[in-house]
């Protein structure tokens, strides 16, 4: 059976006055007038023309004592140091991998910070420089931490956990860095069958539940026996409701993203992505999130 | 083309889902992405389309100019096909897109080339002399997989919408012939997109085909085919691109697969290309900040 649905674009609807909760945030539009007050310091996204302090970007207005920041709502990734990113090999050089993380510098992956393959413990020799293709090649997807970032802003990762390591089956979905909210962990086993890693750097990979922890390799074999097709199922619709909760800009985190799963459940995986539909489940999931929150 | 790298594992992951019939964002293998269509979004073209097709952006302008005909075909207008991705990525910048660009209007060419595709005949104004060409132009905005059916889909879209003004060619008694424009600026000729085709894409994933491929999907996807299908289901064209080969067998059986998706492709762009026609005037318009 074929499927082809056609539509016009919709206009984008005004935002629902019940979403702005958060009104006490301070939201600016380039050339806005942030402060006539001439005694505080321009940080970054503001400029000074005639006393006043403008906005050169749109964001969020931050304040440090005297100093002004806009925070940009659309910018492409900072790395802050212990960020968990999920990231792709784009190179590999002499001791290090170069890594596409969203950032707006590649990332290195050193080979000294990266676990040897069985969690062996030892200095990295000439041998393991010769062998870094075999670990991590290009296009490999990685999930690592950020150990240090250069004076220039580029990110340094590191390995160094059994937790991090190289990516096997399962989905990629790129998103807003500035959607993937802040948490004590960016590692869930969800409840309904798959797992996520939330990647600060807005890359979020959807996987099978791993059956065992124990890695014994050390996370460089990916296993390629087929995934199931109750795994599938899951794992599209989680993608979809990903799609879903950005489309309707909403912070995304592990209650979230269930939520919306949740409501999802009536329709059809492949219809979650149809604009009506999409609003419908969005709406349920903010809605439980609200109540939930009291 | 924006191409995508994969690692082997998440391309087996794919491969694995089109063989149980599920990709990876929960359709079937024989189901597009819902595609948005608007036409009349470009004031100062005879004809104009946008088509986004999933993440795939496709905007298509046409332009009516007059032009003499070509000599072998005396009585008939033509197409002229151009297309610029220099917008789509950084390596398509300046000229570095000019070979895709080439490639996607020689198939377009190719497609056109069927000759009851467009009638050229009502672009005549005077055989010999003068006749319509209709200048389409395609400017790929955004670039997310599937681009040919995209394209094909907002071409046939931007014709329907197209109006070209009506001339009458007056002759005085010493021969010399005069071109004149009707006065009425709605007085206009329209053409019939009845037997216009549409691409429809199969690309060869495992055993199994799938058409409207995303770039991930295309990335696994070794060869694929073209097919230029009318709404009555007749085919007019093929050509397989990509470097891998495909086996007569799965040729049929893609050609009979490309034949059923053309059909309903071309039943949905008709109703909803209908429907933007019944709502006139009071359709909001919603361009390019939506």
């Amino acid at each position: 059976m074929a499927a082809v649905t056609m539509r016009l674009p919709a206009a984008r609807a005004p935002l629902d006055s019940s979403a702005l909760r958060g009104g006490e945030k301070h939201l600016v539009a380039p050339g806005d007038t942030i402060t006539t007050d001439t005694g505080y310091m321009r940080g970054h996204g503001t400029y000074v023309e005639d006393d006043k302090l403008i906005a050169s970007v749109a964001g969020v207005v931050e304040r440090v004592n005297k100093l002004v920041c806009v925070r940009a709502l659309k910018a492409r990734y900072n790395g802050e140091i212990g960020d968990i990113v999920v990231g792709r090999i784009t190179e590999v050089q002499q001791k290090r991998w170069k890594v596409e993380t969203n950032s707006r510098l590649d990332s290195v992956l050193l080979l000294s910070s990266i676990n040897l393959p069985g969690g062996e413990l030892r200095r990295k020799s000439a041998e393991d420089e010769l062998a870094m293709r075999d670990y991590l090649q290009e296009g490999d997807l990685i999930s690592a931490e950020v150990q240090s970032i250069f004076s220039d802003g580029a990110v340094s990762l590191h390995t160094r956990s059994l937790k991090y390591g190289k990516l096997a089956q399962g989905v990629l979905v790129q998103v807003s860095p500035s959607l993937v909210k802040r948490q004590k962990t960016h590692f869930h086993d969800l409840p309904c069958g798959a797992s996520v890693i939330l990647g600060n750097n807005g890359f979020i990979w959807i996987y099978p539940t791993p059956e065992q922890k124990d890695d014994e390799a050390g996370g460089y074999t990916a296993n390629l026996e087929p995934v199931p097709l109750s795994d599938r199922e899951v794992i599209s619709r989680l993608r979809n409701c990903i799609m879903a909760l950005v489309t309707h800009k909403i912070m995304l985190f592990d209650t979230s993203i269930l939520y919306c799963y949740e409501a999802s459940l009536p329709h059809q995986i492949k219809d979650i992505l149809k604009p009506e539909v999409t609003e419908e489940i969005v709406l349920g999931a903010r809605q439980r999130l609200l109540d939930s929150e009291g | 083309m924006a191409s995508v790298v994969l690692s082997e594992a998440e391309k087996l992951y794919i491969v694995h889902g089109v063989q149980e019939d599920l990709r990876v964002d929960g359709r079937g293998c024989e189901d597009y992405r819902c595609a948005e269509v608007e036409t009349d979004v470009v004031s100062n073209t005879s004809g104009s389309a946008r088509v986004k097709l999933g993440e795939t952006d496709i905007l298509v302008g046409i332009k009516a100019e007059m032009g003499t005909p070509k000599l072998e075909k005396p009585d008939e207008g033509y197409l002229e096909f151009f297309v610029d991705c220099s917008s789509n990525s950084p390596e398509l910048e300046g000229r570095g897109g000019e070979e895709l660009g080439t490639d996607i209007a020689n198939t377009l060419y190719r497609v056109f080339s069927c000759e009851n595709s467009v009638d050229l005949k009502s672009l005549c104004i005077n055989p010999k002399e003068h006749c319509w060409v209709l200048y389409v132009d395609v400017l790929l905005l955004e670039c997310g997989g599937n681009i040919f059916d995209a394209i094909s889909i907002a071409v046939k879209a931007a014709l329907f919408n197209t109006r070209i003004p009506k001339v009458r060619v007056l002759e005085d008694e010493e021969g010399t012939k005069e071109i004149e424009l009707s006065d009425d600026p709605y007085d206009c000729i329209r053409l019939n997109v009845d037997e216009v085709p549409c691409i429809v894409t199969l690309s060869k994933i495992g055993y199994r085909h799938v058409v409207d491929a995303t770039l991930q999907e295309e990335a696994c996807s070794l060869a694929s085919l073209l097919i230029s299908v009318t709404s009555k289901g007749a085919i007019t064209s093929m050509k397989k691109v990509g470097k891998g080969s495909l086996d007569p067998e799965s040729i049929f059986e893609m050609m009979e697969t490309g034949q059923r998706v053309g059909k309903s492709l071309h039943i949905a762009l008709q109703k909803i290309l209908d429907e933007e026609e019944n709502l006139g005037t009071s359709r909001p318009k919603v361009g390019f900040l939506g």
